[in-house]
């Protein structure tokens, strides 16, 4: 029809705005749903930690587990220390502070509709949407090793049955018998997590099965705290482990389950254990809500880790790509934290603060024998890095009695951190 | 000396394509990197790698300072006759380093 005036479609303009801002707005202060995927380390904290930051908040835990098993300290239940019962954390405390829980699996996302998809059909609406699903193991990856073998060689690298499998294995061998670990290329969950296992398994070995022997065949030259670990195991289980290094060429590029055999570039080694820890990538729903990318894992800004591929979608823990951040417990549990607060941030259309993050990680070479590691990281140049000087390791010169004293932090830090998100 | 790995099947079948496998503990310091005094540390790498099969070249490979420490080579080659294969690196500092592998070819 005719022209309005400059004037008038302004306000007209005005209005429109305001109309369709309004709904998020009302939404913002109170009936916002976000939904997190996953009720591990990452994704039970950040559940619970929207809660508490936003009571009015509609938080949605979407987790098939009945119970959480714990990846840290699991490998205390293959030396036979530890029960898996310890393990096993349920979701009643995060229900009881008025996160719904979601017992089963999200099998699809739609970004574009902002929907989580559930294993009965039903769909979920979110505002914002987190996913923390951990790993999966990559059965391609390594020729010859399948799910089907992860019988006859287990990977124990999800806690759980497989853990329990490697754990009877153990207690079935001779002595005498050579315990041969494999590890993947980088990254990969938990860095320091395979030589703090060929400590442990070490630990048994000498007080059952003295003659025994662990061969550690591993895809790099060098590993997190090698001086703490190589010091720690000279003393405590003197010529028992034997560490083949990527030069020395201990990268195992296929396995045969039959023979519990690895293959190398130049060798063969048969053990009458087998360890493989595969390669990694994020879980399944990642990739199928597009977070991931050709690298297996989620490429994530670094100040409220949402997805660089998918907006309002958030990535935490293992299956995001983190910088200098370890794939870990500790660090998954920062991450949480500072991602739920973001997110309150940005329902209510304020700008997140730049985090600092704090991981510390904590290895037991034995019982009594612990050091750690910690590190401080905030966003630089798109990603997390570790700010220099402001971590740091245990003393590698350390006595028997400092070691035994990271050894009980190690316990009380796991029980801080699993009381603070399960309890 | 050096610390050699060498992979090749021990036998072979007259006009096979056969792979051969070699990896050498070398640092390769390329030149451009700063030691803890502050100064660069002098470039130390192989510069060259070789392998004959009964003395007949039949692999050469030049190296650069971009190469990654402790270089891991993989080649093919047609099993023609039973002999040796002698693999030979050289480089910076005089540097050489040699190892060997039978090949029986039916």
């Amino acid at each position: 029809m005719s022209r309005g005036t400059p004037a008038r479609r302004r306000t007209l303009f005005g209005l429109t705005v305001a109309a369709a801002l309004a709904p998020s707005i009302a939404r913002a202060q109170g009936a916002a749903r976000v939904v997190v995927v996953g009720g591990g380390f990452g994704g039970a904290t950040c559940a619970r930690a929207l809660k508490k930051l936003q009571p009015a908040l509609g938080v949605t835990l979407v987790e098939a587990g009945k119970a959480y098993t714990a990846c840290p300290f699991s490998n205390e239940v293959i030396a036979g220390l530890r029960d898996l019962k310890q393990q096993e954390f349920g979701y009643g405390a995060i229900a009881r502070d008025g996160v719904a829980i979601a017992p089963m699996a999200a099998t699809a996302v739609d970004p574009a509709a902002k929907t989580v998809t559930l294993g009965d059909g039903a769909k979920l609406s979110y505002d914002r949407l987190v996913i923390a699903p951990g790993i999966d193991l990559d059965w391609k990856a390594l020729p010859g090793y399948d799910e089907k073998a992860a019988e006859k060689m287990p990977h124990a690298w999800k806690a759980g049955a497989q853990t329990l499998l490697l754990r009877r294995q153990l207690e079935a061998m001779e002595d005498g018998g050579v315990v041969a670990i494999s590890t993947p290329a980088a990254p990969y969950r938990c860095p320091p997590a395979p030589y703090e296992r060929a400590s442990q398994i070490a630990w048994y070995l000498r007080t059952k099965k003295p003659r025994s022997k662990v061969l550690l065949l591993d895809s790099k030259d060098s590993f997190p705290q090698q001086r703490l670990f190589q010091a720690a195991w000279a003393r405590l289980y003197p010529e028992m482990i034997e560490w083949v290094p990527l030069s020395q060429g201990g990268n195992v590029t296929s396995v045969d389950p039959a023979t519990r055999t690895f293959n190398t570039d130049f060798d063969k080694h048969t053990a009458d254990v087998a360890n493989v820890i595969p390669p990694q990538k994020a879980a399944a729903i990642a990739h199928s809500a597009g977070v991931a990318d050709r690298t297996g894992w989620c490429p994530v800004e670094p100040i409220a880790f949402e997805s660089i591929l998918q907006p309002g979608v958030h990535v935490l823990g293992d299956a995001a790509l983190m910088g200098a951040m370890p794939k870990a417990a500790f660090s998954a549990n920062a991450q949480a934290k500072v991602c739920a607060a973001a997110i309150v941030d940005l329902l209510a259309g304020h700008k997140p603060a730049e985090p600092r993050l704090i991981s510390a990680c904590y290895t037991l070479a034995a019982p009594d024998w612990g050091f750690s590691i910690v590190g401080v990281y905030r966003p630089e140049e798109g990603q997390l890095l570790e700010v220099p000087g402001a971590g740091g390791t245990s003393p590698v010169d350390g006595d028997s009695a400092l070691r035994a004293q990271e050894a009980h932090y190690a316990e009380a830090c796991f029980q801080t951190l699993t009381g603070e998100i399960f309890g | 000396m050096a610390n050699v790995l060498i992979n090749a099947p021990g036998t072979a079948r007259k006009g096979e394509t056969i792979e051969l496998k070699a990896l050498i503990q070398h640092p390769m310091e390329t030149g451009f990197r700063p030691g803890a005094d502050g100064r660069l540390l002098p470039r130390n790498i192989i510069t060259q790698f070789t392998a004959t099969w009964n003395d007949i070249e039949i692999f050469r490979m030049k190296m650069s300072p971009a190469v990654a420490a402790n270089p891991y080579v993989s080649f093919f080659a047609v099993a023609s006759e039973s002999g040796t294969v002698r693999l030979r690196w050289t480089g910076d500092r005089d540097f050489s380093a040699e190892g060997s592998v039978t090949v029986t070819v039916t």
